[in-house]
């Protein structure tokens, strides 16, 4: 009758700390919502790691507030407490057993990595800026035309930095960061405030910065790159639900950094490539090769 | 037997000299070496510093109370959060926890009379003044605005000449730690008392030399980092100017090789005072000593090797960013061991509830929560979200308020009794406690979910939707102020008026508690003679007395 208490406490304790670790696991509590290919992968893995956490976080702090009652100072008891000096095994347990999760939690973080396209940076994902949109033949390139002459050329665009792709995306736009707002150019010789995509297309978005360090953010994408002055970096990521999210700017810039916001609207194909055409009329009424802007890089 | 081991040395005595007995309150503003005056300067020092940052932070939640910038101009929020950062670590926890604890303790607790080269001493705690003033006066340039970080093209175009007082502060405060380092190194290893062999040295002091070895490892390269910063913008060259061929991401490399192991030598310290202070108010010998030792090396090893964790979204290639996660994660293992060493020290006790211990037992679990989501972040695919957003800004106040802070809290009322010879009150330190720990969570734990939602952090304006937890983090930071006052007065009352302290008023067993509370000038008539462990709580024939221990 002695020990079985203790043991239906330790088993009771056990449980409930499990339940609500996997409770608080599953609820997807502080994201906003999911919106490219990567957020889902970001969010299973968090969430994995925070259940872990609120586990840890009951037992170790559960521990040592109970510690703290059970073991205060009783009235007139001026003594000192066990000289206990340490315990091999216990301790071997807790170097190991947090080892493990941790190298677990690393190894499953490069797998997460790799899903994410991560590991793609700079394998020739950034150079695709020339022949990126063979998905919609009746567009000019006035771009490529220009670079393929050799009259004016553009430095290629090689991306040393960032989350890539070995396929060729089905867009890419060229992002520019600069302060206090973000240009976005097309291909298609369109230039733009904000970025338009389509739905469930790759993406591949070529990053630079003018003056100083900016970063590329979309919080519903989960995706964040630096735009760095003097290396070119690249994001590639598909989105996945139609509707418009913020872009903010997540690395100070000067005075104005917090307003540096702008978004990122995405659309369905049809309404993209009504959106694109559009712009190039109202931008370029001649679809004169002489305004690519591609040529003024 | 006892007399045998004492050295020649020891002999000497303090009053004999041509010193005074004891220092009157103008020697505290002089060029002096004793090893307790200059902790003490350190302390009150950067204690002031540590007032001046938070005021600082008091006027940016003001700010951030409405999402417009309406309070103050951007720029000056700019200025704020950068000398906020800077004045915090390098004006407050640094010389706090390794100038003001470290050389008060360091040759009290392993018996020597002084530091190994007390002038260097002196000079590496003088070089901080016009260090501080640097910043200070900076503001009347505009204050460097480009983050503590100061990252490199934004600092080279903004505000050149706070900035380049910005680099000169640095640098001396840089070259006041590379000092003191080399002095506590020497002192520990030259200058233990001679019955002091390494497995009875306090752990403070273990603290130390895993925190020296760290700052004489990696300081040099941040002052490297910033000459080459100043001299971009004052003497024309173009190392980081990227039109000029210069490289961005090299300052960022050189910059993080130090200021993540610095994020050890303001926590490794505080681990050490952590070590001290629960043995002693839970009446128990620490768990795993050597553990604990083993973990602080292992800690300041590792701590080299994970800077860039801090770089995922920027210029890190793939392989880096995978390398750097999984050291990252590596470096919670040593940590753990220590949460869970002092946790397993409260097993069995006799607690004593003073403030002190408050301040330990909510620094153990303030720390717990900054640890878990540390690991979060240090994950490539969770930062790259993350990064640079509130939820990092939650991550490290966590670590470094509710670790460094309540740390020092718990060391200043443990160790203020030997420093002054006085006793704070207890009441006024309990109510202190309460109003810092609910102000602590109150600001710092809705930033993670403000992170997580997408508010980037140095922003003087933000994006509507964030108002709500915005005010509370703001409400918090307000009581947080406040908490401050009760803390105050109780030292100024106390330092002047407060009880009289015995030469060992918690009974405890290191040898700083062997002399008088304050202890005399060179610190012992005669050196003492170490007959048990530091911590050999309830072990027969240790039981230590309120009063001062004649010389054996």
């Amino acid at each position: 009758m002695k020990q079985l208490p203790a043991s239906i406490w330790t088993l009771t304790v056990g449980i409930l700390v499990t339940l609500i670790a996997l409770w608080a696991g599953n609820q997807n509590l502080f994201f906003p919502e999911q919106a490219s290919v990567q957020a889902p992968l970001v969010d299973h893995f968090f969430n994995l790691m925070f259940m872990i956490a609120v586990a840890l976080f009951l037992l170790v702090a559960g521990t040592i507030i109970f510690f703290a009652v059970q073991y205060r100072q009783r009235p007139g008891d001026e003594g000192d407490g066990v000289p206990l000096e340490g315990d091999f095994s216990l301790e071997a347990y807790w170097t190991l057993i947090p080892a493990v999760i941790v190298i677990v939690l690393g190894v499953y973080s490069v797998q997460v990595f790799t899903e994410m396209g991560g590991f793609a940076a700079g394998g020739g994902g950034g150079n695709h800026l020339l022949m990126s949109h063979g998905h919609q033949p009746h567009q000019p390139m006035p771009a490529q035309l220009v670079s393929d002459d050799g009259a004016e050329p553009a430095p290629a665009f090689k991306a040393e930095y960032g989350l890539g792709g070995s396929e060729r995306p089905d867009v890419t736009v060229t992002v520019t960061g600069m302060q206090y707002a973000w240009i976005f150019n097309y291909p298609e010789g369109i230039t733009a405030g904000e970025l338009h995509i389509p739905v469930n297309k790759s993406v591949q978005l070529n990053i630079k910065a003018t003056d100083v360090i900016h970063s590329f953010w979309v919080p519903q994408f989960r995706l964040k790159q630096d735009a760095i002055p003097g290396h070119d970096t690249e994001l590639r990521f598909t989105a996945t639900k139609v509707g418009d999210y913020p872009v903010v700017c997540a690395e100070l810039c000067g005075g104005y950094h917090g307003a540096m916001r702008t978004r990122v609207y995405v659309h369905t194909q049809e309404e993209y490539d009504r959106w694109l055409a559009e712009n190039q009329f109202a931008q370029h009424p001649d679809l004169s090769k002489a305004v690519a802007v591609h040529a003024t890089e | 037997m006892a007399q045998a081991q004492l050295p020649v040395s020891g002999e000497f005595s303090a009053a004999g000299g041509h010193h005074p007995t004891a220092w009157k309150w103008y020697d505290y503003f002089t060029f002096n070496v004793d090893h307790k005056l200059i902790g003490i300067q350190y302390l009150v020092f950067s204690f002031v510093f540590y007032l001046v940052g938070g005021l600082m932070a008091v006027v940016m939640r003001t700010e951030l109370y409405t999402p417009d910038a309406d309070v103050i101009d951007p720029n000056l929020y700019n200025a704020l959060l950068t000398n906020h950062g800077t004045i915090m670590i390098f004006g407050w926890v640094v010389p706090a926890a390794i100038g003001g604890f470290g050389n008060f303790l360091v040759p009290l607790m392993i018996g020597a009379r002084d530091m190994a080269f007390p002038r260097l001493n002196a000079l590496a705690f003088w070089l901080l003044p016009p260090a501080g003033l640097l910043l200070v006066g900076s503001f009347f340039f505009g204050g460097a605005q480009a983050g503590w970080t100061s990252y490199p093209p934004l600092s080279l175009i903004t505000a050149n000449t706070a900035q380049s007082m910005w680099c000169l502060s640095i640098i001396l405060a840089g070259t006041s730690s590379i000092l003191g380092s080399v002095n506590f190194i020497v002192t520990m290893v030259k200058m233990r008392v001679p019955s002091m062999p390494w497995d009875k040295m306090p752990l403070f002091c273990w603290a130390m030399m895993a925190t020296s070895i760290l700052a004489l490892l990696s300081t040099p390269v941040l002052a490297i980092g910033l000459i080459l910063l100043l001299f971009d913008i004052n003497f024309g060259t173009s190392f980081f100017k990227p039109d000029a061929g210069g490289n961005v991401i090299i300052y960022q490399h050189l910059f993080w090789f130090y200021s993540h192991p610095a994020v050890y030598l303001m926590i490794l310290p505080i681990f050490g005072i952590m070590s001290e202070v629960i043995p002693v108010h839970a009446r128990k010998p620490i768990f795993g000593y050597k553990a604990i030792v083993g973990s602080s090396m292992v800690i300041c090893f590792i701590g080299l090797f994970v800077w860039v964790h801090h770089m995922f979204t920027s210029g890190t290639p793939p392989w880096m960013r995978m390398f750097f996660t999984i050291s990252t994660l590596i470096v919670a293992v040593p940590t753990g061991v220590k949460i869970f060493s002092w946790t397993a020290t409260l097993w069995g006790g006799k607690i004593r509830y003073t403030s002190a211990m408050l301040f330990a037992i909510g620094l153990l679990i303030m720390f717990v929560v900054g640890g878990l989501s540390g690991v979060t972040l240090g994950t490539a695919p969770v930062d790259i979200h993350m990064h640079d957003t509130y939820y990092v800004v939650a991550h490290f106040h966590y670590v470094l308020f509710g670790g460094s802070v309540f740390g020092l809290y718990a060391g200043i009322y443990h160790w203020f009794p030997k420093m002054t010879g006085r006793m704070l009150n207890e009441p006024l330190g309990k109510v202190h406690f309460i109003l810092t720990l609910i102000g602590a969570n109150l600001t710092f734990l809705p930033m993670h979910v403000l992170g997580t939602q997408g508010m980037p952090r140095r922003v003087a304006m933000y994006d509507p939707q964030f108002t709500q937890i915005n005010q509370i983090c703001t409400i918090g930071a307000f009581i947080l102020a406040f908490s401050v006052i009760p803390f105050l007065v109780n030292v100024i009352w106390s330092w002047g008026w407060g009880e009289k302290a015995s030469g060992n008023p918690w009974r405890a067993l290191t040898l700083e508690w062997t002399t008088d509370s304050p202890p005399m000038i060179e610190n012992w008539h005669r050196l003492p003679v170490l007959t048990h462990g530091p911590y050999d709580y309830g072990l027969a024939g240790h039981a230590p007395s309120e009063t001062t221990p004649s010389h054996v």
